[in-house]
């Protein structure tokens, strides 16, 4: 069959791990990074691909924190909830920047998919607590008002 | 190129030492995640392309012959809270708050003419102190598996070569037998970092031990516990020396493959591991035959998915074999079925990176440092409202006080000290009583906490202890993987209780049934996730227990963090009635007239305090 895949990208991460089904948790990982989500059909083509049951495959993707099945914003927010940045009242920057972008305990991302909000429990950079991450940048010794700041920036830039 | 036997090796560290010397001047860069944070990447870059426009530029390779200036990219440097670090060689100067605008002045002045950039520098009271030994936070520390950290470029092996590295892995391979080294590792008495402290010799001979054909070599770098780095600050600032560490273990259990596990919140980790086992590939330290000795050896990296219980054995080598996480009931322990059911030696970062040291140096020496029963040094990360935070290594059995003090410099802002987290979400707190308690296996054991990964988070007079325990109890709760009742049911309980206690609806009876969970959850549990969960909520009962009873009797919180337990009072003395108050209230609580005292609806006031900020007059308080 010349059957093109629907999915190239993913077939080229599973053969970067060689179809090898105990590398499961690095190929969603990249997929992850890829789609910044798993999204439902992709995993249904995992399935197939590489032999394990969709079931198998939720219940992974289910388990652990960093997989997410629904879409996240284009900027990622974590703010670090450790116990050093919690100690450093972490807690007053969360609830800022929920007000900020109109978020809660159950709605993660704005409705314009620009920001998602999550906490994390540390990233090792405890010395500079408390500390948040944007897509991966790490802003040190913040404040409310600081991480206003920044969020307000990101918006900016955006509406250029 | 690839060294075959010792031989060849010996030349590549001759030449390796030879380069280094070329550098007649290095800088060292910290870029450790908290001075990576601070803009130190910035730094290097600048550093470098200004001495290389200078023409001055050499790096560590092996043909180079000519002379000049190294700029590096080390790992954590310790005092991450005054980042971004910069080290220059060969005078020790240490430069803190370095900016981009500064690398002009450093190298006009300390690289070209020799002079320290004093404005950089440390300032201890009038003194101004040049070099690390003269600042206390370093000169109070022993650092030795943290001790090139920071002092080699942490993205080339050929400078850990330089400086010895490798040696050890050398030695052992070629004239040492695995059960010589099982028995080296047992004299020494190294106990395991990864919090358990069981002895890494017994650990060791029970897999050489197994009659087994396939057996693995298993690094735990999860460290899981929130406030603690300084397993990612090894895997990122030496991460040869953990290579090394484990290459000695594959050898000790005749194991033929490696994996490091470590948590994706450390994308650094990730990405200077990787490099070092490309590079330790690509010499022949990694792959067939090592140095001719006839062992071969590989090494893989996983990277976690942000999962707590990972960091237990038997759900670690069910994530590195692509499942969920969830520890099994032992035995079988993880030395006879561990990964892929086989053998396996699993040991945590900090424990594989002392293995060089004492097969270089001996056990006996090992045994010199630190108590009897905890032999060798610990590396602690420091951090909360204490002055010095970042990270430490002292000998084990270093008195609580010192650490605090002397190396953290106390309690910022001029507070006094209240308790110290140790342990994490697993461990209990110490309090201002343990201060000449030395921080070991078995005298922390004693006093209900344990030294855990080695987070040590401290907190002040402000922090209210019933708050701490509810946040780790929260932690542990949402990070239970849910497979026995007594964690997932218990923890959940717990917390209600806790939140139901900080919320203003506690009852005397909430801390005896927290007693009673406490005592169920811990003696049943199936793993130590649940076994050691109620930690924190029993050593606040025990040290704190006025604080949960002004919760629960008096409906207060003593430090006024617990925002239900307090409400907001306008006093009428001081109220000039400018009504500033009552347009700052989000839930209109306040009302009054012009001129006159307001008031504050209690029943509607949501306790956000922009009143108290709003007021000019100071008039309103919190009771
Ligand atoms: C819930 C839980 C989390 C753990 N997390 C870690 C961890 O992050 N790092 C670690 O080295 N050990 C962790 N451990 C301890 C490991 O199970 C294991 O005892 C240790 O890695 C063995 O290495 P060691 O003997 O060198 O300490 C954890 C244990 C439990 C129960
Ligand atoms: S607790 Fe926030 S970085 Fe460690």
């Amino acid at each position: 069959m010349l059957d093109k895949s629907k999915y190239p990208e993913v077939d080229g991460i599973l053969a970067g791990y060689a179809y090898n089904r105990s590398a499961l948790i690095a190929m969603l990982q990249e997929i992850q990074s890829a789609y910044n989500y798993l999204p439902e059909e992709v995993l249904e083509h995992i399935s197939t691909e590489i032999d394990i049951p969709l079931s198998k495959i939720f219940s992974v993707a289910t388990f652990y924190e960093n997989f997410s099945l629904e879409p996240k914003g284009k900027y990622i927010i974590k703010i670090c909830d450790g116990t050093a940045c919690h100690v450093k009242k972490s807690i007053p920057i969360l609830d800022t920047i929920k007000k900020e972008l109109g978020l809660n305990s159950s709605k993660h991302t704005t409705d314009d998919f620009l920001f998602t909000l999550e906490t994390v429990s540390c990233l090792g950079a405890c010395g500079l607590a408390p500390v948040i991450l944007v897509n991966g940048k790490v802003y040190a010794k913040m404040t409310p008002e600081s991480a206003l700041a920044v969020i307000k920036e990101i918006k900016e830039n955006e509406s250029k | 190129m690839k060294v075959n036997n010792i031989e060849q090796f010996e030349k590549v560290a001759v030449a390796a030492r030879k380069a280094l010397e070329n550098q007649e001047k290095r800088v060292f860069v910290c870029c450790g995640t908290g001075c990576v944070a601070a803009g130190s990447f910035g730094i290097y870059e600048e550093l470098k392309r200004l001495v290389a426009e200078k023409g001055l530029l050499v790096d560590v390779v092996l043909e180079a012959e000519e002379k000049g200036i190294g700029i590096k990219k080390s790992g954590c440097q310790g005092l991450c809270q005054l980042g971004p670090l910069v080290r220059v060689e060969p005078f020790d100067y240490q430069y803190f708050r370095v900016d981009k605008q500064d690398c002009v002045e450093i190298i006009e002045k300390t690289l070209l003419q020799n002079q320290p950039v004093e404005r950089l520098m440390y300032q201890s009271g009038s003194r101004v102190c040049h070099t690390p030994v003269e600042i206390p936070f370093y000169s109070e520390q022993t650092r030795l598996v943290l001790g090139q950290c920071g002092q080699i470029d942490c993205e080339n092996i050929m400078e850990y070569i330089a400086k010895g590295g490798y040696t050890a892995a050398g030695k052992a391979l070629l004239q040492m037998t695995p059960e010589q080294i099982c028995d080296e590792i047992s004299k020494s008495n190294l106990r395991g970092r990864g919090g358990g402290g069981y002895p890494a010799g017994r650990k060791w001979s029970q897999v050489l031990a197994q009659n087994s054909e396939v057996k693995y070599v298993v690094c735990n770098g999860d460290e899981g516990d929130p406030g603690a780095f300084m397993d990612g600050s090894v895997m990122d600032g030496n991460p040869h020396s953990v290579l090394e560490g484990m290459i000695i273990a594959g050898y000790a259990c005749k194991a033929s493959e490696g994996y490091i596990y470590v948590r994706a919140e450390y994308p650094l980790s990730v990405a200077r591991l990787q490099l070092a086992v490309e590079q330790a590939r690509e010499i022949g330290l990694l792959g067939e035959n090592i140095l001719g000795s006839g062992f071969s050896f590989d090494i893989k990296i996983n990277k976690g998915a942000g999962a707590f219980v990972c960091g237990e054995s038997s759900a670690l080598t069910q994530s590195i074999e692509g499942e969920r996480g969830m520890p099994r009931v032992k035995p079988p322990r993880t030395v006879e079925q561990g990964l892929w059911g086989k053998p396996t030696m699993l040991n945590n970062v900090e424990t594989f990176a002392n293995v060089p040291h004492i097969i270089l140096k001996g056990a006996q020496w090992y045994r010199s440092i630190g108590p009897e029963n905890s032999p060798g040094t610990k590396a602690f990360a420091i951090t909360g409202n204490v002055n010095n935070t970042g990270l430490i290594e002292v000998p084990m059995g270093t008195l609580l006080k010192e650490v605090i003090f002397d190396i953290g410099g106390g309690i910022n802002d001029g507070k006094k000290f209240k308790a110290v987290q140790i342990g994490g979400p697993s461990g209990g707190c110490l309090t201002e009583t343990h201060m000449e308690l030395p921080l070991d296996f078995d005298s922390l054991k004693k006093v209900g906490a344990m030294i855990g990964s080695g987070g040590l988070v401290v907190m002040d007079e402000d922090t209210c202890m019933v708050e701490v325990a509810r946040f780790f109890m929260n932690f542990t709760q949402k990070e239970s993987c849910g497979k026995c009742v007594p964690c997932r049911e218990g923890t959940k309980r717990m917390l209600e209780i806790l939140e139901g206690i900080v919320a203003g609806k506690g009852s005397l009876e909430d801390l005896d049934m927290l007693e009673e969970l406490a005592d169920t959850i811990s003696s049943t549990a199936l793993c130590g996730l649940g076994k050691t969960a109620p930690s924190p909520v029993i050593s606040t009962l025990k040290y704190f227990r006025d604080e949960y009873l002004a919760h629960v009797v008096q409906k207060k919180c003593p430090t006024r963090n617990c925002k239900s337990l307090s409400s907001f009072v306008i006093n009428e003395a001081l109220c000039k009635g400018c009504s500033k108050c009552a347009k700052a209230c989000p839930a209109t609580a306040i009302t009054g007239k012009v001129k006159e005292a307001f008031v504050i609806n209690n029943r509607k006031c949501i306790k956000c305090g922009a009143c108290v900020e709003a007021c000019p007059f100071s008039a309103v308080e919190e009771v």
